[in-house]
């Protein structure tokens, strides 16, 4: 066997009283493909954060010496993160200056230039991406491709270890498909690849080793052949419950309409899931914030707002970092929380305990910063904090980016039972199973409402065929 | 055309309306003299500008601008001109007390603008220290060089031009330069990619202390002489002109060239409203105006980029 690209020998990492790693040992070969799974705060991001160098376990050993971003960086270990991690106000190029510290001094954003498009062209052929083009400009897909294409790339020595943490996520199913495919053809290299997904069928389909955590720890660790997606799930410890059956056609008042330039109107009734489907960045964000603009209020806050949003960017536009959880959690609600413009503690606090049982948030004190979270958990703290508003409608905007398969199903029933007490839901998500969920189903291509799903109708082949009808 | 240069747009349009203003004002301003006249005091606010900028790009703010070029100014008029070995010295320390204070604010996470508020009580003590009453003279070389007459075009325009160019190279196309705006726009990034974000946000000091002493230096090369609050001003004039030059207050996003353009379009404000004989109380006020006139323009651009 050749040596290992790198190798961790059982390491530790505890923040405070959460133990993130617990007696974790992993080696990587090269040519394999790792796939890691796990529930939210299972430890796969700490995992990732130590083998990229930028935090040191306190106890085991990584890679044999003392070992930090730099090193990590000289051994050809790449990251492709799961929050997007450019400098939005910078060129693509200068990105690349950025990424590669080993790029000349002089005539480096012509040599920065090239390697950029050529790893795109090879990734991603037909990305139609420009490298002078600011980061700030692209959208959400363009700017996952672009970090993926850096991570492949290199100036001097080709990256050994390239770490993808989510990279799916905001891509469609055909730009997923060529990361994919070029993950096999990097491998095929002698390249290794440590693949995070929580969709399984990537991990199945790609990967060679599986390896599944749980609680900080590793749990199953086998070539990818012997799991099927019904033991993977298993072993990860969660139950894939059934999803909660369709009801029959709602027919209530409209409470929300809206007409768009081009394709068919908008309408939402009353205790309606509406799905709006397509591939990513097809307008389905847009209407959402103008629905957000037309209903709430511009400049005085309205004591029953009509309209509530949960954002899936929550780093961009979701929490406030530097508040407590409980504090996240409460903000929307606050008119109703206050008597004369004071807020009553008491029931903040009430109202918080109640929803932290309610939707099951993993923290000991809702005191806690909210970055003392998992991604998973602080997604859910969003949640929170719009179905405790009383507005009669909840715009979601892809909220499930990253999450497990466990909370989703916990905020799948939540979404649910809110619905059948009166509830409207407004809900874009990129995912297929979710749209399995909605009422109704609207399908958006190229900024326009292209089809209408109701009920029965609604299926993935369905959702497929109206967002590439006329494409070639 | 990229965002960057239509961010451009918009001062290079206010510059010209104003210099179109004044001209039709007062015809004999547009000739070799009087546009020396009009924007020599443009030069160090220029190039205080810039060194705002580079605060600016890494997300601080340096509220002891003002304070910091009339120390300069101080030191320029005494020391540089009386024993230059010790001037220099004084002034590289400062340098260095930039770098400083840059890994202050970074390794205690301090605020900027509380730092550099103290700093600027320290830096008006010192300058009063140093030149308790006006006075002080320029030494003659920086006299000579800020006088000097270059044919066809005055020296203000091609100093202007000069820092702008420089300034440009060094922010917008070196290393450094991207390091320190990539700094303002995503730290995590830059600490990922191993490039360390402390020596990083120094050098950003370093550089801006290094452009706020050509700032002391020119502005007591026109005066001749120098005071203790001689550039007080300067603070809040290098924010307005950053900002009125298409730079942002955070995010990293900043131009060099705008900042420049800021610069001379603020100078250019106070005169134009000498000419319209606007009462000096009424200047400030109208300079705000100014302002928000060109600010609100850019908002308008804004919106029609992103309806486009």
């Amino acid at each position: 066997m050749q040596d290992p690209v790198l190798q961790v020998h059982d390491i530790a990492v505890r923040f405070g009283e959460v133990t993130a790693l617990d007696g974790v040992s992993l080696t990587i070969a090269p040519g394999e493909c790792i796939g890691l799974v796990g529930h939210n705060g299972a430890g796969k991001s700490t995992l990732i954060s130590v083998l990229n160098g930028s935090l040191t376990p306190q106890r085991g050993t990584v890679g044999g010496q003392p070992y930090d971003v730099a090193r990590a960086r000289a051994l050809g270990v790449r990251c492709v993160f799961q929050e997007l991690s450019l400098c939005p106000n910078l060129t693509i190029t200068e990105n690349t200056r950025i990424a590669h510290r080993d790029l000349p001094v002089l005539g480096w954003r012509k040599l920065a230039r090239r390697i950029v498009r050529d790893s795109l062209d090879a990734i991603f052929p037909g990305h139609g991406i420009d490298a002078r083009a600011q980061v700030g400009e692209l959208s959400i897909a363009q700017r996952q491709m672009v970090e993926i294409a850096m991570a492949f790339s290199s100036p001097a020595a080709p990256p050994r270890l390239v770490i993808l943490d989510e990279p799916t996520s905001s891509l469609d199913a055909g730009l997923a498909a060529q990361l994919l495919a070029h993950v096999k053809r990097f491998i095929a290299q002698d390249g290794a690849v440590i693949l995070v997904s929580h969709i399984l069928d990537e991990i199945l389909s790609t990967a060679t080793r599986i390896v599944v955590m749980k609680d900080a720890r590793i749990v199953a660790e086998r070539p990818a052949g012997e799991f099927t997606q019904a033991s993977l799930v298993q072993a990860m410890g969660s139950s894939a419950r059934e999803l909660t059956a369709r009801r029959a056609q709602i027919t209530g008042d409209d409470v929300l309409s809206l007409s768009l330039p081009h394709g068919l109107p908008f309408h939402a009734r009353k205790g309606e899931i509406v799905g709006l489907a397509g591939l990513g960045g097809h307008g389905q964000t847009r209407m959402l914030l103008a629905l957000h603009e037309a209903h709430a209020p511009q400049w005085w806050p309205a004591a029953t707002p009509a309209v509530t949003f949960v954002a899936g960017d929550r780093r961009l536009n979701g929490t406030f970092d530097l508040w407590s959880i409980l504090k996240n959690m409460t903000a929307a609600a606050l008119p109703d929380l206050a008597r004369y413009g004071l807020i009553r503690s008491g029931e903040e606090t009430a109202q918080a305990a109640t929803w932290k049982n309610r939707i099951a948030i993993r923290t000991p004190d809702l005191q806690n910063p909210i970055l003392s979270l998992s991604g998973g958990n602080q997604q859910k703290v969003l949640f929170a904090r719009a179905l405790a508003t009383r507005a009669p409608v909840v715009l979601m905007d892809d909220p499930m980016r990253g999450v497990d398969i466990g909370t989703k199903q916990e905020v799948y029933r939540i979404i649910r039972d809110e619905a059948d007490r009166g509830r409207t839901f407004v809900w874009y998500s990129t995912e297929m199973e979710e749209m399995g969920l909605c009422d109704r189903v609207y399908v958006f291509r190229e900024g326009a409402i292209v089809a209408e799903l109701v009920g029965d109708e609604i299926s993935e082949h369905a959702i497929l065929a109206a967002s590439f009808k006329g494409a070639a | 055309m990229t965002p960057d240069r239509l961010r451009l747009l918009v001062p290079v349009m206010a510059l010209a309306a104003l210099l179109a203003g004044v001209f039709y004002m007062q015809p004999r301003a547009a000739s070799y003299n009087g546009l020396n006249l009009l924007l020599n005091l443009a030069v160090p606010i220029a190039l205080a500008t810039i060194a705002q900028m580079l605060i600016m790009a890494v997300n601080d703010l340096d509220l002891s601008m003002g304070a910091f070029v009339s120390f300069v100014a101080c030191v320029t008029a005494t020391y540089l001109k009386d024993a230059p070995a010790l001037g220099l010295l004084i002034l590289a320390a400062s340098v260095v007390i930039y770098a400083g204070l840059g890994v202050i604010i970074h390794l205690r996470n301090l605020p900027a603008i509380v730092v550099t508020l103290g700093m600027s009580f320290v830096w008006t003590g010192l300058a009063v220290l140093i030149l308790p009453a006006p006075g002080g003279s320029s030494p003659d070389w920086l006299r000579g060089l800020m006088t000097v007459k270059p044919p066809l075009v005055p020296m203000a325009i091609v100093a202007s031009v000069l820092i702008a160019l420089v300034a440009h190279l060094l922010v917008m196309r070196s290393t450094l330069g991207v390091r320190i705006r990539a700094l303002g726009g995503n730290a995590r990034t830059v600490a990922r990619s191993g490039t360390s974000v402390i020596a990083t946000r120094a050098a950003a000091y370093a550089l801006a202390a290094v452009f706020a002493i050509l700032a002391g230096m020119a502005l007591v090369g026109l005066t001749t002489s120098a005071d203790a609050n001689i550039a007080l001003r300067y603070t809040l004039l290098s924010i307005a002109g950053v900002i009125l030059g298409g730079g942002e207050f955070i995010g990293g996003r900043v131009s060099p060239i705008g900042a420049v353009i800021g610069a001379l379009t603020l100078t250019l404000a106070g005169s134009f409203l000498s000419f319209l004989r606007i009462s000096p109380d009424w200047q400030i006020g109208a300079q705000g105006a100014i302002l928000i006139l060109v600010l609100a323009l850019r908002l308008l651009f804004n919106r029609l980029e992103a309806r486009r």
